[in-house]
């Protein structure tokens, strides 16, 4: 098996697996598939000899955000009787949403060229050495504005949290 | 692939699993007879000579139990759970260096399933992939103590990863590597780096025990307030997999403190040996290292009480992290004047 196939085999089951995280009808299921299509997206990641990518992806996407998301779904308690019916204005409004932004990747895909996933340009890219080289020089910029960012929405989590004063000590 | 390496690494796999296995089943019976010696008591001793059977008389009876399903539970979550939990603590046993290269049949045996160059953040990505299996099955359940279990050993996961994994950086600051055999050849006979950063080694300890789920954080199963905590539905093996998978979470915690900190397979005056005799006694250094580490586990399992969920909180985001991040720029700093940065 060569590695276009392989390629190939891991393309569908990544698609397959965030399909499944639409039509599953259980949130916490949804969550669930949505933790396997993560970890589709870094055996892709490891197809591509990046393993750093991969295993942050898998530290950081399913063992951290996605256990908050799961966390959330555990309290909230849904079921078929507690969810909330939608109106068909809103069924309407989530299609021109969806269709919008489908539009948008397939414009942006289409001025894509194909590569084929067999030929590696650099067998060390994506190892942690040049990744943090090419971090810390050509994309220093975007990589300092986004911890901004972060601060920034972290210390919106802690004024809000904060707005209540409450007195436990 | 040449046909010897794939042997070889076959061997290496199985013994590995049977040694975690095994290592785990006697942590429990060892575990009883720490306990019985703090408390002055005898211990189990019924099942062979001074108790020496009785992880086999445990395991047997676990199986032969009925496996009960509850009946408002999610049944295929509620078989994943466990599954989940023994599954990821048995996965990141593949990348701990256990000692050495062995010469044998004319070819050099890595004792190392396998090098990953980012080994160090396998074994991170595991441990927090292994939170799913509590999580899992305290929801499975359908029941409001073991929810509560769940949510209380996922929230204590989260907050401790980021002090470990910041205390983790001060490590590959270091060695300059994430290949745990790297990590490890980085400590040559005594420079093992609980000397150099005794307080990332303090900070990796705490959060060590309490990604374990081991007293005293053990808040998820926490018996006096939450029954049993994530597995009180939970019985026979299914119940009997999460008990194993913190045995062998402990164990694989023992090896990682070992190689990180206490130098792996590295031992003082190792450069008197050479070839298959340093690597039979480095590995033997290794597993003495990680034994004495399961004992201080045990240690502190049957000396501190409980924390409070608050001041779990309070210990772990107020005063980990803070202290992990100002040791981890005092490194920094240190290694940028060493090689002379500032100068530039």
């Amino acid at each position: 098996m060569d590695i276009v196939t392989v390629a190939y085999i891991l393309g569908g089951l990544t698609l397959g697996s965030a399909l499944m995280v639409i039509l599953s009808t259980h949130p916490v299921r949804s969550v669930l598939y949505l933790i396997v299509t993560f970890f589709m997206i870094s055996a892709n990641y490891i197809l591509l000899n990046a393993q750093f990518v991969a295993i942050v992806n898998i530290i950081v996407y399913a063992g951290a955000i996605m256990v908050l998301f799961l966390f959330v779904l555990m309290m909230l308690n849904l079921s078929k009787e507690t969810e909330p019916k939608s109106s068909i204005f809103m069924k309407l409004a989530a299609a021109i949403a969806g269709g919008g932004l489908l539009t948008v990747f397939i414009s942006a895909i289409k001025k894509a060229s194909l590569i084929d996933p067999s030929t590696v340009v650099n067998a060390d890219q994506g190892l942690v050495k040049n990744l943090g080289k090419v971090l810390f020089t050509d994309y220093v910029l975007p990589f300092e504005i986004s911890s901004v960012l972060f601060i920034a929405a972290m210390v919106g989590a802690v004024l809000l949290a904060k707005r209540d004063k409450q007195i436990i000590d | 692939m040449d046909g010897g390496l794939l042997i070889e690494k076959l061997i290496l796999v199985v013994a590995l699993f049977s040694i975690t296995l095994l290592i785990a089943m006697y942590s429990t019976y060892l575990e009883r007879k720490v306990a019985a010696w703090f408390q002055d008591r005898i211990g189990p001793d019924r099942a062979g000579k001074w108790g020496i059977l009785q992880p086999l008389a445990d395991g047997t009876k676990m199986f032969f139990k009925e496996d009960f399903i509850p009946l408002n539970s999610d049944k295929w979550l509620f078989i994943l759970g466990p599954g989940i939990a023994m599954f990821t603590a048995l996965m990141t046993g593949s990348v701990i260096t256990w000692g050495p290269n062995f010469e044998a049949f004319g070819r050099t045996i890595v004792l190392q399933v396998a090098d990953v160059n980012v080994g160090i953040l396998f074994i991170m990505g595991f441990v927090s992939i292994g939170v799913y299996g509590i999580m899992i099955g305290g929801w499975a359940s359908n029941n409001k103590y073991s929810l509560f279990g769940a949510i209380r050993a996922s929230s204590q996961m989260i907050s401790y990863e980021l002090a470990m994994g910041v205390s983790v950086i001060t490590i590959v600051m270091m060695s300059g590597s994430l290949s745990l055999r790297d990590i490890v050849d980085a400590q040559h006979g005594m420079g093992w780096f609980v000397f150099k950063q005794p307080v990332a080694f303090l900070i990796f300890f705490v959060c060590a025990l309490a990604e374990c789920n081991r007293a005293p954080f053990d808040l998820a199963e926490c018996e006096s307030e939450l029954i049993g905590g994530y597995h009180t539905e939970y019985g026979s093996m299914k119940l009997g997999f999460f008990l194993f998978a913190e045995y062998i979470n402990m164990f694989i915690s023992s090896a990682v403190i070992a190689s990180l900190f206490f130098g792996g397979y590295n031992f003082p005056g190792m450069d008197a040996f050479s070839g298959n005799t340093l690597a039979i006694i480095g590995t033997l250094a290794f597993f003495a290292k990680i034994f004495f580490f399961i004992f201080v586990f045990m240690w502190i399992r049957w000396t501190l009480p409980r924390f409070r969920y608050d001041q779990l909180m309070h210990l772990g985001w107020k005063k980990m992290i803070p202290i992990a991040l100002v040791n981890l720029l005092i490194t920094a700093v240190v290694i940028a004047a060493y090689n002379g940065w500032f100068n530039k």
